[in-house]
């Protein structure tokens, strides 16, 4: 072992290791695993929470087949699915555009690059209720500048049923493309000279050169950051809740609000408790599925 | 699932030799300003809100230029009630700025809102989760980083799976838990909650700056005598002290900003500024300059932070699988 010196003074490696370890275990094991196993476990009866001295039924797995079959779920799931597949795809292309032109190292990039985070640092809920202002009727500056241009007066972006879901399209896409563009830069950033030199010497023209050079080197990194925003809008909540609840009709309820809705509003926690462990299942199953996938292209 | 971990990358500096020109320059930089300057419209905008009187943030067409006034700010700390102008002419000339604002609208103040309470409730709940992040995920970053531990990687995974479960699917049980163990609205049972959501994201982060510290330095320590714990304290923390700083703010912004736990689980004693917001209504709907003045104050500690934050916000942001 490398601490040979050392032995014998002090506590052994093992200790220490678990020392250090177990409490963040303990921790995790309190409060993230027993609430999963007690979701699963809830999961199988009819339970309500507002009602603790009822008795409670094992209905085995019922509620998975209720969800599963119902309309109502997959239209949610396909709100869902709707919101997460245009706001990273926006990101995506918006993100990687401005990280390449960042990359020009322009006269005070640095400076605006910090200004250019702002909004992805800011509390979504909060952000959420913010647009909302900007996305008033009449005196909302978003509506208003949109009569401007379009004359039509009678603008409506969060009132409209086909207009709403594109509105939680537009603020995740006005916050989080800081943070798709963060990570392209790096990913830019880590492009060796050489390459560029190399293929400059043999002739290639700038297009092959970002076919051939620049995109597989930043396609990690992107892929990258399409898992983690891929994570969190699938169980986006705060932002969305604090802009429509959901509304108009449920046009953006996406799952989240569903399942608070289930859970804390009709109290069906036995019911809501499913709905968590599948949605739990698809992400889970999901991530893991993409990062073989990511690997893979991390070693070609 | 194994860990992603991507090559190095350099934030700040990077030169090319394959010099783009001083036109292209211009034209990259000047669409990216544009776009900067666009997106940074709605934090003006509400800033601005926050010092227009409630008529004017309701004004169409939305104005621009207004005469400014704090009003917002008044009735973000107050409660108010309107009273007959009988009633007003009898009260005493006010004694403060504040008091003859409230007036010239015919109410008085009632009393101070909870709005303070709740601001407080952020800061205490914000930074007492992050001490306790901080400190377990110190402790388990060193040993992962460090020692040979059985399971590393499945222990590792696991403790990053834990921040793939939507929040409200962890909110139905520990709804039933805290109830069970007397925390529902308790700032205590906060601080724990976020420390356990912010920890995974410390441990991972924080592994990642200690592995850079070099072994060879408490090698030599222990080699003069010292122990590892003593190593882990006098020489290993003080140089893993910028990438504890920089873990910390994340946290502190993570529990900052965080919402629905607070949502669903505080109502009054200890929940934060976030949920409270919203609710800030004023006669006849939202008090929207209130709204405003309350999220700008909300947004302020944060929007400094990023300044200040700049250099280590991209470790930060992907959960330090991109490394500086």
């Amino acid at each position: 072992m490398r601490a040979t010196a050392a032995s014998g003074a002090g506590l052994s490696q093992r200790t220490i290791a678990w020392l250090f370890i177990t409490p963040t275990i303990l921790l995790l094991l309190a409060i993230n695993i027993f609430p999963l196993i007690w979701t699963i476990d809830l999961s199988f009866t009819d339970y309500r929470s507002n009602q603790p001295g009822r008795e409670i039924k094992d209905v085995g797995l019922r509620n998975y087949e209720r969800i599963l079959s119902d309309e109502d779920i997959w239209a949610r799931m396909q709100t869902t699915a709707h919101f997460v597949c245009w706001s990273i795809g926006l990101q995506v292309v918006l993100g990687f555009a401005l990280a390449l032109l960042i990359n020009r190292q322009f006269k005070g990039h640095a400076t605006w690059t910090t200004l250019i985070l702002l909004p992805m640092m800011l509390s979504p809920a909060v952000v959420g209720i913010f647009w909302t202002y900007l996305f008033q009727p009449q005196a909302g500056i978003f509506n208003y500048i949109v009569n401007f241009f379009i004359g039509a007066g009678d603008f409506t972006m969060i009132g409209d049923v086909d207009l709403a879901p594109w509105a939680i399209v537009l603020v995740d896409v006005w916050m989080w493309t800081p943070y798709v563009m963060l990570i392209c830069l790096a990913g830019l950033r880590a492009i060796p000279q050489y390459l560029y030199e190399a293929a400059e010497v043999d002739g290639a023209s700038r297009l092959r050169q970002f076919w051939h050079v620049t995109l597989p080197t930043v396609l990690p990194f992107l892929m990258l950051a399409v898992l983690f925003r891929a994570i969190e809008n699938f169980k986006m909540f705060d932002m969305v809740v604090a802009l429509t609840s959901g509304g108009p009709g449920s046009t953006t309820e996406v799952a989240s609000i569903t399942l608070k809705r289930e859970a804390f509003e009709s109290w069906k926690t036995g019911y809501s408790s499913a709905f968590a462990v599948i949605l739990f299942v698809v992400v889970f199953g999901a991530a893991n599925v993409y990062v073989k996938f990511l690997n893979k292209v991390k070693q070609r | 699932m194994s860990s992603v971990t991507l090559p190095a990358a350099r934030l700040t500096t990077a030169r090319s030799i394959v010099e783009p020109s001083a036109a292209t320059k211009r034209i990259a930089g000047s669409i990216v300003i544009l776009y900067t300057l666009l997106s940074l419209i709605p934090i003006v905008w509400i800033v601005l809100t926050g010092f227009k009187s409630p008529p004017d943030a309701i004004a169409y067409p939305p104005k621009v230029v207004f005469e400014p006034t704090l009003e917002g700010y008044v009735n973000l700390f107050t409660t108010r009630t309107r009273q007959t102008p009988e009633y007003m002419a009898s009260l005493p000339p006010p004694e403060t700025w504040y008091d003859e604002l409230v007036r010239s609208r015919g109410m008085v103040i009632a009393g101070p809102s909870r709005y303070g309470d709740r601001y407080m409730n952020s800061l205490v709940i914000g930074f007492g989760s992050t001490f306790l992040a901080i400190f377990l995920g110190t402790l388990a970053a060193y040993a992962f980083s460090r020692f040979k531990v059985p399971l590393k990687d499945d222990l590792l995974f696991f403790i990053l799976s834990t921040r793939m479960m939507p929040p409200i699917a962890v909110a139905i049980p520990i709804y039933l838990m805290y109830r069970e163990l007397g925390l529902s609205d308790s700032i205590l049972g906060m601080i724990l909650l976020y420390t356990a959501v912010n920890v995974s994201f410390a441990v991972w982060l924080l592994k990642g700056f200690i592995d850079e510290i070099p072994r060879e330095y408490e090698e030599a320590a222990m080699i003069d005598g010292y122990t590892r714990l003593q190593a882990f304290r006098r020489v290993v923390l003080p140089q893993a002290l910028t990438g504890i700083a920089a873990t910390a703010i994340f946290c502190l912004i993570f529990s900052w900003n965080e919402y629905a736990f607070a949502l669903l689980l505080t109502s009054g004693e200890a929940q934060t500024a976030p949920p409270f917001i919203p609710l800030i209504i004023g006669e006849g709907g939202l008090d929207w300059p209130a709204v405003a003045a309350g999220t700008t104050l909300f947004l302020l500690p944060v929007l400094i932070f990023t300044v200040l934050l700049r250099r280590h916000l991209l470790r930060g942001i992907t959960f330090g699988a991109v490394r500086k």
